[in-house]
């Protein structure tokens, strides 16, 4: 009986100590909702998100669908093809103005615009997303990293940082993908490496300075931590909404990237909104006056590019209030 | 002080310079795939050929000495010879394009620096009006904006709907076919104007501060000495022979020049707009406005004098963005500058040429900011190293 009783009052303790981790998981709950409330309130940030949510989810969920069943080829209608890199429309001649079978009209290989468009809506995002995810990671350590060593470590990452900032990005691209074949991964790679040693290392190191000053740091090394567990642990966390913000204006330069060097035909792809223009240009569609002649070969693909690389700029420009409170309406 | 201030910046920018040189060198020559790949592996060589090209290019020697032959040649301007233009040698073609760049980027910087400066500074005082929301949505849009697109309704608009400006070419071959002039000459001719109109507005903008305290003269001794040095210069131009040539060649610039404008000018009025409502929240403008001065007063000279030093800032970061656009810009307006030059050798294969371009973009980049650095620290009486 007494034993049982001793198990009874101990029990309760335990259960009332919750896991560290659901802690965790509860205060970044309330953290998000904190700053989801002020970032909703940034009409330009919100735009920006409804535009990438409604690209994501016509380049990742109304593609397949479409692809698998208004868009198949049948034995009905066989001389239609709306494959985007492979198909032809046998029924009209080609580049064909919007009509009801092909919504953005035909480009001037017979390709569906439409189908092309959202085709490569998922690649842009897992290149801008992948390049961004790159330099973010490589920006966070050596920002991080510099912020906390200082010295030889500090000023070499810095001056290197301010060379990368200079770098003609674009001609240095063209240049690469003329010597080698780049397809989108090798390019999300390149921009990624490239980018991640350039301003965001700067940007991150500052940050990293202030919150190296603050007590919890000190009192972390006191109790024994080593170096890499201060830096993982304590400073990265902090820095980690500054390197967010920087990752969405990332994913708009990698896009832009993208765009250009496919818009050039530099790249090694089957389809990209760039490479639809390229298509229209060489064969002389965007020339002049005729360029509102063939609105459909350039407008949703230019617009889409513009968009997408916008939407990606409000969100930074909407987190950046969030992060950056003197930025706020008074 | 100041003399000091240039030296170590100079040093820096040559430091730089080595290092851009060796991420060149090691992105292109020294990665699997690179130079070395491409010059041998044509298939219709004989081993004995590939094994001469290997030699013929240092390419058996170890990393580090073909990196110090590499950077030797680059600081001697022998950068080899172009294929597509077979046997012209590299420097020579980039000592013909790089002036047509540097005139493009300078004139459409300069423009761009200063409207956004000024629009930047109107939309922060303005904040809350129709106009602040409308030019601000246009700055995003044109910072944003596909540019090839943009460029595209830019030829559309001026060259076929309006017709007023001509469109993809450097000059107007009718005018020039009957002249013996070189194109060339002409240019440098008129770089050489705006760089001695450029050098009389510092000298006498110096002299005024030395000269006098008083606002106004100052001002008139600055205004009067560039009206009489453009006066000068224009009535030069219309005197000699060769001034409906240099009309020409400005009168093709216009187009690119207000397209590289367009691409970069918002950079500078958004950045200014935040630095600028920043500013206006300190208490020193409050205590301005204490004091009654005017509102002109307050926002030209306390505030926006303040806010510039980020636009300034974001001015030198944004100079490779510039350049990137006006590759762009360059290719599709066929100016034929360092920009299309990287295009079209990039194209072509012609390598040597390619790298070539691709180091004096880089090189052109770095010096451009080193002089915005000096010209600032000239300007600003707050620097002093």
């Amino acid at each position: 009986m007494m034993a049982n009783n001793a198990n009874m009052t101990v029990e309760p303790v335990e259960a009332k100590l919750e896991s560290p981790i659901s802690i965790r998981m509860k205060l970044m709950w309330r953290a998000f909702k904190e700053n989801w409330k002020i970032f909703s309130q940034s009409k330009i940030g919100m735009i920006g998100l409804y535009i990438v949510v409604i690209f994501a989810v016509a380049g990742f969920i109304v593609y397949p669908i479409l692809a698998n069943t208004v868009w198949k080829t049948t034995s009905l209608n066989a001389m239609v093809s709306y494959n985007p890199v492979t198909g032809y429309d046998f029924l009209q001649n080609n580049p064909a103005p919007p009509s009801w079978a092909h919504l953005l009209g035909t480009d001037p290989l017979g390709r569906d615009v439409l189908a092309q468009l959202l085709y490569s809506t998922p690649r842009e995002f897992m290149l801008g997303i992948v390049a961004a995810l790159i330099t973010v990671i490589i920006g966070t350590l050596i920002g991080t990293v510099a912020a906390y060593f200082g010295g030889t470590l500090d000023t070499f990452f810095m001056r290197l940082a301010d060379i990368v900032l200079l770098f003609p990005f674009i001609p240095f691209l063209i240049v690469i993908s003329g010597m080698m074949q780049v397809d989108l991964l090798t390019l999300a790679l390149i921009i990624g490496l490239l980018s991640g040693f350039g301003g965001i290392t700067i940007v991150l190191r500052s940050q990293g300075l202030i919150i190296k000053s603050r007590p919890f740091i000190e009192s972390a090394k006191v109790s024994g931590a080593s170096d890499a567990y201060i830096i993982v642990n304590h400073i990265i966390p902090n820095v980690m909404p500054l390197s967010f913000l920087y990752m969405m204006f990332n994913v708009t330069g990698a896009i832009f990237s993208e765009a250009v060097l496919s818009f050039f035909g530099l790249l090694n792809i089957k389809m990209s909104w760039g490479l639809m223009i390229y298509t229209a240009d060489t064969a002389g569609y965007i020339i002049g006056s005729n360029i509102w002649n063939y609105w459909w070969l350039w407008l949703p693909s230019g617009a889409s590019i513009t968009l997408l690389c916008g939407a990606f700029y409000f969100i930074g420009r909407g987190l950046d209030e969030v992060v950056n409170p003197r930025l706020r309406k008074r | 002080m100041m003399l000091k201030y240039i030296g170590n910046r100079i040093l820096q920018i040559a430091i730089l310079l080595v290092i851009y040189v060796a991420i060149v060198f090691f992105m292109l020559h020294a990665m699997p795939g690179g130079i070395k790949t491409l010059l041998i592996s044509n298939p219709k060589l004989t081993p004995q050929a590939q094994e001469a090209i290997i030699r013929a290019f240092g390419l058996n020697q170890p990393l580090w000495l073909q990196f110090v032959d590499y950077m030797k040649n680059v600081f001697t301007l022998n950068l080899g010879i172009s294929f597509s233009y077979y046997p012209t040698p590299v420097w020579n073609i980039i000592a013909e394009r790089l002036p047509r760049t540097v005139l493009l980027f300078t004139v459409a910087t300069l423009i761009a620096f200063f409207v956004g400066f000024a629009s930047g500074k109107s939309l922060a005082w303005n904040r809350g009006k129709t106009t602040e929301y409308v030019s601000t949505v246009v700055g995003i849009i044109t910072y944003t904006i596909f540019t090839p697109l943009l460029i595209f309704v830019m030829i559309w608009f001026f060259g076929s709907f309006l017709g007023i400006f001509p469109l993809n070419q450097f000059l107007n071959p009718d005018l020039w076919i009957h002249t013996r002039l070189n194109a060339q000459i002409v240019f440098l001719y008129i770089l050489m104007t705006m760089v001695i109109i450029g050098a009389v507005m510092m000298v006498s903008y110096l002299m005024a501060l030395r000269f006098s305290h008083k606002e106004s003269t100052k001002k008139m001794i600055f205004y009067v000495s560039t009206a009489i040095s453009i006066v000068f210069a224009l009535f030069l131009w219309v005197v000699s022979p060769i001034g409906i040539y240099g009309a020409d060649i400005l009168w093709h610039m216009v187009l690119p020049v207000m397209t590289v404008t367009i691409i970069s000018y918002a950079g500078n009025m958004l950045v200014m707009r935040d630095s600028m409502l920043e500013t206006i929240k300190e208490d020193f403008i409050t205590t301005a406005r204490a004091k009654g001065l005017p509102d002109k007063v307050v926002r030209d000279k306390h505030a926006a004098r303040t806010a510039m030093l980020p636009v300034v800032t974001n001015f030198v970061l944004s100079l490779g963005f510039v350049v990137s656009g006006g590759v762009i810009t360059e290719s599709l307006f066929s100016w034929p500058g360092m920009g299309m030059t990287l295009l079209d050798s990039t194209l072509a294969k012609d390598y040597p040429l390619a790298a070539g371009a691709l180091i004096f973009t880089g090189i052109f980049v770095l010096i451009a900011h080193l002089v915005v650095d000096i010209v600032y620290a000239f300007l600003d009486p707050r620097i002093r190293y």
